[in-house]
């Protein structure tokens, strides 16, 4: 396959064929004006505070500075994705709605994704390990306390033998 | 059922799903875009703005400037002087030279580049010290001086006294420029609705206020704008008045173009206009006696407005108030001034001016205490306000419980503050490392105070069906103020939570109840709710006594039964039905008026607040001997808060106002120089990161307020005002290095 075969992304597990235009900008724009997932959050443009964080194969990024020709072909995770069809929250939703590490919620679909990144690395991390992990992930709420207790309840539920 | 239990926050699952709909989400047909374009000096006058070749641009609708608001160009919440687009004069770089309006965003940005600007540019007053100067040329638009308040406190002859004292502390401290730092930047939508009325969706944290604001641009009645406001990403005091003016520009634009228009601010556009924590001098004489008695303080305090006035006078208010700390002092002289300069301006920011005078005052108490041979705890305990005591403004403590003791005690027993005070390092390093601990104690009074009309509305409506819709003019910042009514309301009408709904407010729906600021939330807000619901209460009882065959005052409303204990009752849904066949409705408006308070402008004197929230927080550190670096091993706070309605939210607030503080002691620093903001994006302007901070403890300390309806103080900014000193003091503990000005830096080279 080359050319315009290669044009296309997967978002939450759908292909989204792309044109020329869209193939271009970054991956927080596409994401926010052409799909309308506006769970990314743009809160600085310059890959600083890690409010757009999503999942691209798997790894933590920021789509704010993620250029569209460095997404293609590869399996995007939005903070939409994480929702059962019935509606069901993953772990890590549950534990921070439980854990009261939801304040003004901008950074929380960022900080969701950072963790599951995480998570999907580790069954058992440290505070310290989640500190580090979040760390690109800028609040201005909570002071990451309850943030960190949400995270090691969500690695309790969801790897439970660990 | 026990609210204080678990954790509510009605919109946590929107929040956690993504699919809160935040001002920037929000998508309408036929939106434009706008985009402001700014001045490239940072003082001049004669403006100019060329704007042909941007209106030629592709995509363009309109390009705006003064010239073209209908309204006021100049509005404020104290002096009418912020600029909507600036007109004539430049008085910071942060100055809107205009406006353009396309269809796309990424249109409008590529027309903003072809506005002209030509002005003639003036040199710029860049520090309150030259603003005072006699010969500084003027910068407030009809004023004669660059004063911008000068507040006073005189309680009988402070030189007298502290001629008289044993040790005279003669200290000066310094505090910077801090950014408020919300993580969603400044967004509006406006709506030009069929009606005639501007509709506007809005990331700020005072609808009401936003409303005056768009109001005046507009030249418009208050009834003619409707704002709303979506979940809001953050404001900390920070979204007023520029948030405002974003809804206003909004606003002009819509009307201009007769469609929707979204204005929605980059990170750097924020941080270049949005006004900030004043930056204070402060130079404190403070008297002690042999016996440790803090009895007398002679005090100035000169802080920077920048190029506005917008809320400085209140700010210093509170500072004057705060000035001596939570100690009883007999003689006092305070004079504190504000002045105008070309900086970015300065405002309302969460602890609005007690940070600034807690991180001198309470550094004043250890440096006293070490001269004279006490502890910290002991200096603190002879000063304290006790029950019945009488502040610094002449305002005796009888109305609640003063708790400085309890929240002293709980800091001490759960820190084990004694035992790591006497094993501080005082700059004898081990391993390289320094270790000190170090506290602070504050009194903070809580709502609006003699700073303005305090008095809230709550309107409780209830459906054929038992659900009940609840509406309160205070509203989400994000810390959870509409859950905490939701939760009073359930409490008082003794309801499941899941018969209740929070109304989608907005500014035409219920009246003016004043702004979420103050750490007024909860009290104001949850107190107006109480009572709302008390008034239904008492309506519902009066109109079913008869039925139950009971005297309406023995009715309660008990775990879904309205009725005589024991006796005769209906359940809610059939007490509400009976409500309706009665043909009354279960509504009820109420409001909770604040007790009255007062202040006398000349000598500082007064009944300042109706309550005091008592709180004191304690930090642990390690200085790094070779490096300098200070490492946060613990903070813990201990907060009289009243009564906590929704416990894990409670913390969180106190948890994030420690977090904050520390980026005030430890990280922070707007780089304002040359009237220009250096560090204009989260890159650069460094606010605590998760890895930065520790563990934290909070104790919550109840006793329940009998001013306040539901017992509740607050917690949002008693939460911020004490790490900084409780940092700095832990700092000098550790290295024997006293730090004045903020942020805190220690030079490795003074550590040998």
């Amino acid at each position: 396959m080359s050319g315009d075969d290669e044009r296309f992304i997967m978002v939450n597990g759908i292909r989204r064929e792309l044109t020329g235009a869209q193939a271009e900008g970054s991956l927080l724009e596409y994401l926010r004006e052409e799909l309308d997932l506006t769970g990314a959050k743009n809160g600085c443009g310059v890959g600083a505070c890690g409010a757009c964080t999503v999942l691209v194969d798997g790894q933590a990024r920021r789509a704010c500075i993620t250029k569209m020709s460095s997404a293609l072909g590869k399996e995007i995770v939005t903070i939409e994705g994480l929702e059962g069809p019935g509606g069901e929250l993953h772990p890590l939703q549950q534990a921070f709605i439980e854990s009261g590490a939801i304040q003004c919620g901008f950074c929380t679909p960022g900080m969701i994704m950072s963790s599951l990144a995480l998570l999907g690395k580790e069954k058992r991390p440290s505070r310290e390990r989640i500190r580090q992990a979040i760390s690109g992930n800028l609040c201005r709420c909570t002071g990451y306390q309850q943030i960190v207790d949400a995270v090691e309840l969500a690695a309790r539920r969801m790897y439970p033998e660990a | 059922m026990n609210t204080t239990d678990g954790v509510f926050r009605y919109d946590a699952r929107a929040k956690a799903t993504g699919r809160a709909t935040y001002a920037a989400d929000i998508k309408l047909t036929g939106m434009a875009h706008a985009v402001p374009v700014y001045t490239r000096f940072v003082r001049a006058r004669g403006l100019r703005v060329e704007v042909e070749a941007a209106k030629a641009a592709p995509g363009v609708l309109a390009v705006l400037v003064a010239a073209d608001v209908s309204g006021q160009v100049r509005y404020g919440q104290i002096e009418p002087d912020y600029p909507v687009l600036a007109q004539d004069l430049i008085n910071f770089e942060g100055e809107v030279i205009a406006l353009v309006v396309a269809r796309t965003r990424a249109q409008a940005l590529a027309a903003a580049a072809l506005v002209v600007e030509e002005a003639e540019e003036l040199p710029p007053l860049l520090d309150p010290e030259s603003a005072l100067a006699p010969a500084a040329p003027l910068l407030r638009l009809g004023k004669k001086d660059n004063i911008v308040n000068h507040g006073k406190m005189r309680r009988g002859d402070a030189e007298k006294a502290l001629a008289g004292c044993e040790l005279v502390l003669d200290e000066r401290f310094s505090t910077q420029f801090i950014e408020h730092a919300y993580m969603e930047p400044e967004a509006a939508v406006a709506i030009p609705r069929p009606d005639g009325v501007m509709e506007i969706h809005g990331s700020m944290q005072h609808p009401f206020s936003t409303r005056r604001f768009v109001a005046a641009a507009l030249g418009s009645l208050l009834a003619g704008v409707e704002v709303f406001n979506p979940p809001m990403g953050g404001g900390f005091g920070g979204k007023d008045d520029t948030a405002a003016l974003v809804c206003a520009r909004a606003a002009l634009a819509a009307r201009a173009v007769r469609r929707p228009v979204k204005l929605v601010y980059d990170r750097e556009w924020s941080m270049r206009e949005s006004y900030k924590r004043h930056p204070y001098k402060l130079h404190y004489r403070a008297g002690f006696g042999a016996d440790g008695r803090f009895r007398a303080a002679s005090i100035d305090m000169l802080c920077d407005s920048g190029a506005y006035t917008s809320v400085t006078p209140w700010v210093n208010w509170r500072s004057l108030v705060q000035c001596c700390g939570p100690y009883s002092v007999a003689d006092v002289r305070t004079d504190v001034y504000a002045a105008a300069t070309n900086n970015v301006f300065t405002g309302a920011m969460r602890g609005f001016g007690s940070p600034q005078v807690n991180f001198a005052v309470e550094q004043l108490m250890d440096m006293a205490a070490e001269r004279l041979g006490l502890s910290p705890l002991e200096i603190r305990r002879i000063n304290m306000l006790t029950q019945d005591g009488e502040t610094i403004t002449g305002q005796k403590l009888d109305g609640h419980v003063v708790s400085l003791g309890q929240v002293l005690d709980a800091i001490v027993r759960a820190t084990d503050f004694e035992r790591k005070f006497a094993a501080s390092s005082r700059g004898a390093a081990r391993d390289g490392t320094l270790y000190g601990i170090g506290l602070a104690l504050s009194y903070r009074g809580a709502s609006l105070g003699a700073e303005g009309a305090d008095f809230c509305s709550s309107i409780v409506n209830c459906q054929a069906d038992g659900s009940v819709i609840l509406d309160a003019a205070i509203h989400e910042n994000g810390q959870g103020a509409e859950s905490v009514q939701m939760l009073v309301l359930a409490e008082e009408l003794g309801i499941p939570l899941e018969l209740i709904r929070r109304q989608r407010s907005s500014t035409s729906m219920i009246p003016d109840g004043g702004t979420t600021v103050a750490t007024r939330g909860t009290i104001m807000g949850g107190g107006a709710v109480a009572v709302a619901a008390r008034e239904l209460k008492s309506l519902m009882a009066r109109t079913l006594a008869p039925k139950l065959g009971v005297e309406s005052d023995r009715v309660v409303f008990r775990s879904g039964r309205v009725g005589v204990e024991g006796g005769p009752g209906l359940s809610w849904e059939e007490a509400v039905a009976a409500m309706f066949a009665e043909r009354i409705y279960p509504y009820a408006f109420g409001t909770f008026r604040a007790p009255k308070v007062s202040w006398d402008e000349e000598t500082g004197q007064g009944d300042a607040y109706f309550t005091y929230v008592y709180s004191c927080q304690a930090a642990e550190v390690e200085v790094d001997a070779a490096t300098g670096a200070v490492r946060l091993l613990a903070m813990t706070a201990a907060h009289d808060v009243g009564r906590a309605i929704n416990r894990a939210l409670t913390m969180g607030q106190a948890y994030g106002g420690m977090v904050q503080a520390a980026g005030m002691a430890l990280f922070e620093d707007l780089a304002v120089k040359d009237g220009r903001v250096g560090n204009r994006n989260l890159d650069r302007y460094k606010i605590p990161r998760a890895r930065d901070v520790p563990d934290l403890r909070c104790i919550l300390v109840e006793n329940a307020d009998p001013s306040s309806p539901t017992g509740a103080k607050g917690i949002g900014e008693p939460a911020i005002e004490l790490m900084a000193p409780a940092i700095a003091n832990a700092v000098y503990n550790a290295t024997g290095l006293r730090c004045r000005d903020l942020p805190i830096r220690i030079d490795p080279k003074e550590l040998s």
